[in-house]
């Protein structure tokens, strides 16, 4: 009996191995993953698209919403079923460190001095310079928030506001609202005090925020008039100024802007095509059709100088609303997120 | 080999393939969940010297030439960046600032022709003793650090336990807020769903497959359009709002939304099914002439429901109030959108530690603690539900 049992098992087994080896030999689509919203729309025209038909094979675009825990998880799982990703500058940075991403080939995309210094990686290429930045309903504000300060400010400006849900950018504009000049931010925020300061200046503010967590939330609450300003990722914004005829406007001054980078997950199953691909969207010609849609800046030099006077004004990288703004700090954050952030659901929850 | 146990080999030979599923696909997921929460494996495996070194350290004065020795020693034989990766989050975890220290520290180490004589040159941090107390507190290859901060309770530099500052973590007040709201979800659906259950066991024909239908079609759509859909209908310039202004009962919109309420109401639609389909199989069962023999005998309607149909049915209720509270309190998806921040549930923290902060160890154990809470839950059920008269 036992033989019988045994070699049952065995065949089973080998039946559950097969059908799990056999399933990744089954030539998975280049899967492309960004972050939704008109965003990826307008990415899905002039890139996934175009793209897919010079390589003549299929491409599929995923959305996802961040967390270097999702990234670990499918490249720890061996085979990841995603190849080239666009991450925020801290999932760039840990994953980097930790090995996740394949290493890039710089001459494939044509040299590292194609692109700004800070789009420059070994494991990812700039992909955008993204602002978060507060925005109003010019419709319904006719004169509007113009600092952090003003967005705390709720006897002024009625209405409730709308923040992303977690600890970065939340503290920095509390402090940048509560005072702190942009060149001391992050000092401030280094100091147990500031942190402290921070969080003092938010519980001011904390009855009248909704907090939202994936980008295309905060047009949604200025749209419904949910919240009378939010912050929101510049882009965005223009994006359905263009698309809706809305009338949101982006407050440059005190914004925060950061890039995104495209990488390739370790030992994923396209890598080479998905180096292609980010070679393809480096393209000065293909990445020049990006701020029509959406205004992020872009990190090809010879691509943002082909970008019409009449989009590049909108555009994190425009001189004019370079002035105020501040850089993230992406090594303050690697270091500090998971304590800031349990401090942050702590506060949250009192 | 007997006839016997021949059948007996067959039988399990067919059922091979269910074992194999839930081995697969429950218990080891289940066990290595439970691995994750107590085994601390990352540090000790890449620092092996430092390991034997920090043994003696007093766990207070700064570190000695051996103790930096040997770290650099270890750090310099890694080749995995992946093990490495997990080793820095480890201790960036315990100690905010390893992240940029290690990578400062490796890549000075890499510098071969003029390697670094001591860590300290590298990076001032290396003096300081917390640091070291980070990697020594680490070097154990079990831990009982993320159950402990899963019910808000840490070790003190002296090793006894106590309580973690109210600033810093409240898995505790998310914990009970979670069975509060799960709670009152599966009271709501209990109020609504018995009486939708008799309704329609009661009907016949298009009639009862009209109700049942209303309650089977939202169980077909997908949790994130049913609960976007309540998301127009609650908000400020909202469906109900708008109908409740344009009929003049109320001046100012009611607060449905990013509060209790809209949670509570949102969920009991959701979860409504699973409360009505198993109370709606018992009371089908109940023979029909019950009640009009009840009546017969003299008992006035409520009366005959207290004592034939309530007793009868409350199986269905009980299993009913099971499936829906213990799906409720893994409930994630509608309280983040429809929750203001004083509803979010405990989901969303193991969420954050799984998919955030890539801080397994931790979602593992606010896993565990939520899994305990729930079997001890069904053993209270299944205790009652024993010696319940629908049973006999």
């Amino acid at each position: 009996m036992k033989t019988v049992f045994q070699s049952g098992m065995l065949t089973a087994a080998a039946i559950v191995l097969s059908a799990g080896l056999a399933a990744p030999s089954l030539a998975r689509d280049l899967t492309i993953v960004s972050w939704g919203g008109n965003y990826q729309d307008a990415q899905r025209d002039i890139y996934f698209k175009p793209f897919a038909e010079k390589s003549g094979k299929p491409v599929l675009d995923e959305a996802w919403d961040g967390g270097i825990g999702v990234i670990q998880s499918k490249v720890k799982a061996g085979a990841p079923n995603w190849d080239a990703v666009q991450v925020e500058a801290e999932e760039l940075a840990l994953g980097c460190a930790d090995g996740l991403y394949e290493k890039i080939d710089w001459d494939k995309m044509g040299g590292k001095d194609r692109f700004l210094d800070s789009a420059v990686n070994d494991c990812g290429v700039g992909a955008i310079v993204w602002s978060t930045a507060i925005a109003y309903d010019g419709d319904k504000l006719a004169e509007g928030p113009t600092s952090w300060a003003d967005f705390w400010n709720v006897e002024k400006f009625p209405g409730k506001r709308s923040l992303r849900k977690g600890p970065k950018y939340t503290l920095e504009f509390a402090l940048l609202a509560d005072g702190v000049s942009k060149d001391e931010l992050y000092d401030v925020l280094g100091t147990e005090e500031g942190v402290e300061r921070a969080f003092k200046k938010l519980d001011e503010l904390k009855a009248n925020i909704v907090w939202w967590e994936s980008g295309a939330q905060p047009l949604q609450f200025l749209a419904s008039g949910e919240v009378a300003m939010t912050s929101a990722y510049n882009g965005r914004i223009t994006g359905i100024n263009r698309t809706e005829g809305k009338n949101f406007k982006v407050v440059f001054p005190g914004s925060i802007y950061a890039v995104d980078s495209w990488v390739v997950l370790k030992d994923a199953e396209n890598k080479d095509a998905a180096q292609d691909f980010i070679a393809f969207a480096s393209e000065p010609d293909n990445q020049a059709k990006l701020p029509e849609f959406v205004a992020y800046g872009l990190p090809v030099k010879e691509a943002a100088a082909k970008v019409p006077a009449e989009f590049a004004k909108d555009l994190p990288t425009d001189p004019a609303n370079m002035t105020d703004s501040i850089a993230l700090d992406v090594d303050f954050w690697i270091d500090n997120a998971e304590t800031l952030t349990q401090r942050f659901n702590a506060w949250l929850a009192q | 080999m007997s006839a016997g146990s021949s059948r007996t080999g067959r039988s399990l030979l067919l059922l091979a393939p269910l074992l194999l599923f839930l081995v697969g696909f429950f218990v080891w997921p289940l066990i290595s969940m439970m691995s994750q929460a107590v085994s601390d494996p990352a540090v000790l495996r890449l620092l092996p010297r430092s390991a034997e070194v920090l043994a003696d350290w007093d766990r207070a004065s700064p570190p000695t030439m051996p103790m930096q020795a040997a770290l650099m020693e270890d750090l310099k034989a890694v080749d995995d960046d992946q093990a490495l990766g997990d080793m820095v989050r480890r201790l960036n975890s315990a100690r905010s600032g390893f992240r940029t220290l290690m990578a400062k520290t490796t890549s000075a180490l890499d510098d071969t022709v003029s390697p670094p004589a001591d860590l300290v040159s590298i990076d001032q941090r290396w003096e300081r003793p917390e640091f070291w107390l980070a990697i020594a507190d680490a070097l154990s290859p079990y831990t009982d650090r993320n159950l402990l901060a899963a019910v808000d309770l840490g070790r003190n530099a002296a090793g006894s336990i106590e309580h973690l500052p109210a600033d810093q973590s409240v898995n505790r007040v998310i914990l009970v807020r979670t069975f509060w709201i799960a709670a009152l979800v599966t009271f709501a659906c209990a109020c609504i769903g018995f009486p939708y259950a008799i309704i329609a066991a009661s009907l016949t024909g298009w009639k009862r497959d009209l109700m049942l239908g209303a309650v089977l079609l939202p169980l077909w759509t997908s949790l994130l359009v049913r609960t976007a859909a309540w998301f127009i209908l609650l908000q400020e310039q909202g469906l109900i709002n708008d109908l409740l202004r344009w009929l003049r009962i109320i001046d100012a919109p009611l607060p449905l939304i990013f509060n209790r309420t809209g949670v509570i109401i949102a969920m009991t639609h959701v979860l409504l099914p699973f409360m009505v389909l198993p109370i709606y199989s018992v009371l089908i069962t109940i023979p029909k002439n019950l009640m009009p023999a009840a009546a017969s005998l003299g008992a006035p309607p409520w009366r005959a429901f207290l004592r034939v149909l309530l007793p009868l049915s409350l199986r269905g209720v009980a299993s009913g109030s099971l499936l829906v509270f213990i799906s409720a309190i893994g409930y994630y998806i509608t309280p983040a959108l429809i929750g203001g921040p004083g509803d979010q549930m405990i989901s969303s923290i193991i969420a954050f530690y799984a998919t955030g902060s890539a801080n397994w160890g931790m979602a593992g154990a606010l896993g565990v603690v939520l899994l305990v809470a729930t079997l001890l839950l069904y053993s209270v059920y299944a205790r009652l539900s024993a010696d319940e008269p629908g049973r006999r």
